[in-house]
C-alpha cells in the first residue's frame, strides 16, 4: 500500500489526516514540523507528502523546497494543507515545488477524494 | 463511506488549542514588554491552526471569529500595522475571549455570545472591514455546452513538480467522455531527450455536460506550469438555475458532535512524553524476562539453585519499583503550566493598581502530581494577589525607602528530599507586627501580645477570620482568607510557612507531597490492628516511663518532650481497638508534627517501614476523623492510614472545650 507521510504541528489536525487514510488502509507516518518531516523522509521513501503551511522549527515551504532537492522526490507528489485559500499562498507554494494543496477546512471525505485522486 | 468521525478528535483539538491560547497569551504578554518578531510569528501560528482545527473540525463560529484576530496578526506580521498597548489588550481580550468559547465548546453549548460579537466586530474595525452576515453563495454558474475542446502543453519542469498528465487525463475522463490526440511535435530526438521532463502535448475533446469551472479544476494545479486553453465546443447555451442548496445540515452536525466531545470531557485525560511510554515499556520488557526467569523454578526446583532464585526475587523487587516510580511519573506534570497563568494575573493586577512588578519565575520544570497540581492554582493565586495588593507598595513609597521602584516577585520550585517546594518571595512591605496584633485583639483571637514571637503573631494570619487590609479591595478580599489557603495545601499532604522581615518582605514556602497516590510509612501495631503513620510526620519514638507522664484535669495525659509539654493520644481509645496494651511502658510512644502542632501517639510497638498505596476511605466507606486513607499489606489485610494534622485538630479542640 502506498505510504503517506502527514506533517502538521496540531495534533488534531495530524490525527485525523493520519486516522482517515490508515482507515482507508494506506501506510502513514506522522512528523511534527518541516524539518522532522526531512529527517523521516531521509529515511524512508513515501509515495506522497501532506503537509501543513505555517510550522514552528521548519515551515511547509521550507520543507518542500529541501525535499526537492533529494533526488528520490523529484516528482513525488507534495500537497499543501493550507487555509490560506487565496491564490498569492498557493503560487508560493507552487514556486517552492508543491505539486499542489488541500484548501482547510476538509473532511475526511475530500481528503480522501484527493488522495486517490493524487495516487490514481 | 463516513466512517470517520470528527467528534474523536475534538478532545485534542481542545487541548491543543487550549495550549496554543497559553501560549498566544504568553507571547503577547512578552510583546507587551517589548519582544521580538518571532513573538508575532508566535502568535499568529497559534491562532492560524486554531481557526483551522475550529474550521475542520465543525465550529464555523470561533473559526470565523478567530479569522479577524488572524487578519490583524497577519498585519502585524507583514509591518504593516504596529504593535502598540491597545492592540495587544485588544488581542488579550480575544484569547479570553475564544477560552470562553472553548468552555463552551466543551459542554456542548452555542459558541458565540454578546460578548464575541462586539470583540469580533471590532477585530475587523480594527483591520478596516465591517462584519457582514454569511450570505448564501453567490449563484450562478457558467453556461454548459455539449463538450470541450482542451489543449494542454505542460512546460518541461511540470513532472518535477509532482503532477503526473496522466492523472489529469484520468480525472477528466470522469467529467466526460474524451477524445485525446498526442501530440509529438516537441519530442526531442532520443540521445537529447531528458527522462524527468515532459514533451509531450495533447489535445483533448470532451463531450459531455461538464462546466468550464470543473475543467479548469483539473487543472488547478497546474496552473503557471502548462499551456492551457479551454474552448466550448459549439456554442449551445442552457440557462442554468440558481443553485443555493450548499451548506444546509452542518449546524445540526455541530451540535451533535459537540455533545460528544462533551460527554468524552469528564474523565480527563493526561499528555505523556513518548520518553516515559518508551521508559515502561523497556520495563515491562524487563519484567517478562524476570518472570520467565523464575517461571523456570515452577517445574523444577533444586534447593542447590536457591541463590538463582534470590537473584531472580531481587530483580523483581527492583523492576517492581522502578516500574511504581515510572508509572507515578505519568501523573507527573510542570508546575509550569499553574505558573504560566501569572505573567497574564501580575500584569492586570499592577496595572489596575498602579505599581510595578517584576515576576520572576523558577524551575517551571519541576513536576508535580496532576492531581497536587490542580489543587495548588488557587492557593498560589491567592498568595500571588495578596503579594502584589498589600505586600508590595506603591512605587513613590518604595522610592521613600531608599528601594527600586519596580518590585520583585519570585516565584520558585523545586525538589527538596521527598517533598517539592513552592515559594512566594516579595521584597515588599513586610507583615506589619502592630497591625497584626491589633487585628488579632479586635477579633479576639489573643488575649495579649506579650511574650509572643513575632513567628507566632505571624502565624496568627492563617486564623480563620483574619484579613489585616482596612479594607479589602477587589482583588484579594475575596472572601477567602489565609486559613482557607492553609487548609487546601494541608488537604494536599504540604504545609505553609511564612517568614517576613519588616521593610524587606515576606516570604512563603509551600512544601508539597511527590504524589498523593503512595506514602512512606511506619507499621505501628495496636491491639490486633495496624496503623500505618506517614513518615514526613514521625519526629521520633521514645518509650516513656509510668512516670513521666501527667495527667491533667479532664483525662488527658502530657509527658514532656523537649522543652514542651505533648498531650499523649491512645490510639487504641481513639478508635476502640481491642486487645491493646494499657500502660505506657510497655508500649511506645510516636511524637508527631503538622502544621499546628505534636502529639505523642501511644502504641504496641512498631512493625515496620512500608510503602503503602493510598486507597480513599472516604469513596468506599465514609470520612473517619483522625484517617486519611486505607492501604492494603502484604498479607491483604486492610490498614488505615493516620491523618496526624487531623488528630492533632482533635486534640487541640479537646484542650479547647
Amino acid at each position: 500500500m502506498a505510504k503517506i507521510l502527514a506533517v502538521d504541528d496540531s495534533a488534531s489536525m495530524r490525527g485525523m489526516v493520519a486516522f482517515t487514510l490508515r482507515s482507508a488502509g494506506y501506510d502513514v507516518s506522522e512528523a511534527e514540523n518541516g524539518q522532522l518531516a526531512l529527517d523521516a523522509a531521509r529515511g524512508s521513501r513515501f509515495d506522497l507528502v501532506l503537509a501543513d503551511v505555517n510550522m514552528p522549527v521548519m515551515d511547509g515551504l521550507s520543507m518542500v523546497r529541501e525535499l526537492r532537492v533529494l533526488p528520490e522526490y523529484k516528482g513525488v507528489p507534495i500537497l499543501m494543507l493550507t487555509t490560506e485559500s487565496n491564490t498569492e499562498k498557493k503560487m508560493e507554494g507552487k514556486a517552492a515545488g508543491a505539486t499542489g494543496w488541500l484548501v482547510k477546512p476538509f473532511d475526511p471525505e475530500q481528503l480522501l477524494a484527493t488522495v486517490r485522486r493524487v495516487l490514481g | 463511506m463516513s466512517t470517520v468521525s470528527l467528534a474523536q478528535f475534538h478532545q485534542v483539538f481542545f487541548e491543543e488549542s487550549l495550549e496554543g491560547l497559553d501560549v498566544m497569551e504568553a507571547a503577547l504578554l512578552a510583546l507587551d514588554q517589548g519582544g521580538d518578531a518571532e513573538l508575532v510569528h508566535r502568535i499568529f501560528r497559534a491562532a492560524h491552526s486554531i481557526k483551522g482545527g475550529a474550521a475542520t473540525f465543525g465550529f464555523p463560529d470561533m473559526a470565523a471569529f478567530t479569522h479577524e484576530a488572524e487578519s490583524l496578526l497577519d498585519e502585524l506580521r507583514d509591518g504593516r500595522r504596529a504593535t502598540d498597548k491597545p492592540i495587544v489588550e485588544l488581542l488579550l481580550r480575544t484569547v479570553d475571549c475564544l477560552r470562553g468559547m472553548f468552555d463552551r465548546a466543551q459542554t456542548g453549548q452555542p459558541l458565540a455570545d454578546a460578548q464575541s460579537d462586539e470583540l469580533r466586530q471590532q477585530l475587523a474595525a480594527t483591520v478596516g472591514r465591517t462584519v457582514v452576515a454569511p450570505a448564501g453563495k453567490a449563484a450562478g454558474k457558467s453556461a454548459a455546452t455539449s463538450g470541450w475542446v482542451i489543449q494542454f502543453r505542460p512546460h518541461p519542469g511540470m513532472l518535477a513538480g509532482g503532477n503526473d498528465p496522466l492523472r489529469l487525463l484520468r480525472e477528466l475522463g470522469e467529467l466526460g467522455q474524451l477524445t485525446v490526440e498526442a501530440q509529438l511535435d516537441r519530442l526531442p530526438a532520443l540521445d537529447a531527450l531528458d527522462p524527468s521532463e515532459c514533451h509531450l502535448a495533447w489535445r483533448i475533446e470532451l463531450v459531455g455536460a461538464a462546466t468550464h469551472e470543473a475543467i479548469a479544476a483539473v487543472f488547478e494545479w497546474v496552473e503557471g506550469e502548462c499551456d492551457l486553453s479551454i474552448e466550448p465546443m459549439a456554442q449551445v447555451v442552457t440557462p442554468q438555475p440558481a443553485s443555493v442548496v450548499e451548506a444546509v445540515a452542518a449546524p445540526v452536525v455541530q451540535n451533535v458532535a459537540a455533545k460528544a466531545a462533551a460527554g468524552s470531557n469528564d474523565s480527563g485525560s493526561v499528555r505523556v512524553g513518548i520518553d516515559k511510554i518508551d521508559g515502561l515499556i523497556d520495563l515491562v520488557g524487563e519484567l517478562v524476562i524476570t518472570q520467565a526467569m523464575l517461571d523456570q523454578f515452577r517445574e523444577d526446583f533444586d534447593p542447590s539453585r536457591i541463590a538463582l532464585l534470590q537473584q531472580g526475587l531481587a530483580q523483581l523487587a527492583r523492576h517492581t519499583r522502578t516500574l511504581q516510580e515510572n508509572v507515578m511519573g505519568i501523573r507527573m506534570l510542570p508546575i509550569g503550566s499553574v505558573f504560566n497563568r501569572f505573567p497574564r494575573l501580575v500584569r492586570d493586577l499592577t496595572q489596575k493598581l498602579g505599581k510595578q512588578v517584576k515576576l520572576d519565575m523558577i524551575g517551571e520544570h519541576t513536576e508535580l502530581d496532576k492531581t497536587v497540581l490542580e489543587k495548588i492554582g488557587d492557593p498560589l493565586v491567592h498568595l500571588v494577589r495578596n503579594a502584589i495588593d498589600h505586600g508590595l507598595e506603591m512605587p513613590d513609597k518604595r522610592r521613600a525607602a531608599g528601594k527600586n521602584e519596580t518590585g520583585t516577585l519570585r516565584l520558585e520550585a523545586f525538589h527538596r528530599g521527598g517533598s517539592i517546594v513552592v515559594e512566594i518571595v516579595d521584597d515588599g512591605a513586610g507583615l506589619n507586627r502592630d497591625a497584626i496584633v491589633a487585628k488579632a485583639l479586635q477579633k479576639g483571637l489573643i488575649q495579649s501580645a506579650e511574650g509572643l514571637s513575632d513567628d507566632t503573631v505571624n502565624e496568627l494570619i492563617f486564623q480563620p477570620g483574619f484579613s489585616t487590609a482596612a479594607t479589602t479591595t477587589d482583588l484579594s478580599g475575596r472572601g477567602v482568607g489565609m486559613d482557607v489557603v492553609r487548609r487546601n495545601v494541608t488537604d494536599l499532604g504540604g504545609s505553609v510557612a511564612i517568614k517576613s522581615r519588616l521593610g524587606f518582605g515576606t516570604t512563603f514556602t509551600i512544601t508539597l507531597p511527590l504524589t498523593l497516590a503512595i506514602i512512606d510509612g511506619l507499621s505501628a501495631a495496636v491491639g490486633e490492628e495496624c496503623y500505618i503513620v506517614p513518615l514526613v510526620s514521625i519526629v521520633e519514638s521514645v518509650q516513656l516511663r509510668a512516670d513521666a507522664v501527667r495527667s491533667v484535669v479532664g483525662g488527658g495525659e502530657l509527658f514532656r518532650f523537649r522543652n514542651e509539654y505533648l498531650p499523649i493520644v491512645r490510639l487504641h481509645e481513639q478508635f476502640g481497638c481491642p486487645g491493646a496494651k494499657q500502660k505506657i511502658e510497655d508500649g511506645l510512644v510516636i511524637v508527631v508534627e503538622a502544621d499546628t502542632g505534636r502529639v505523642g501517639l501511644f502504641i504496641d510497638g512498631l512493625i515496620g517501614q512500608q510503602q503503602a498505596v493510598v486507597k480513599s476511605l472516604e469513596a468506599n466507606y465514609r470520612r473517619v476523623e483522625g484517617i486519611s486513607g486505607a492501604t492494603i499489606l502484604a498479607d491483604g489485610s486492610v490498614a488505615l492510614i493516620i491523618d496526624v494534622a487531623g488528630l492533632v485538630r482533635m486534640q487541640s479542640r479537646r484542650k479547647a472545650a
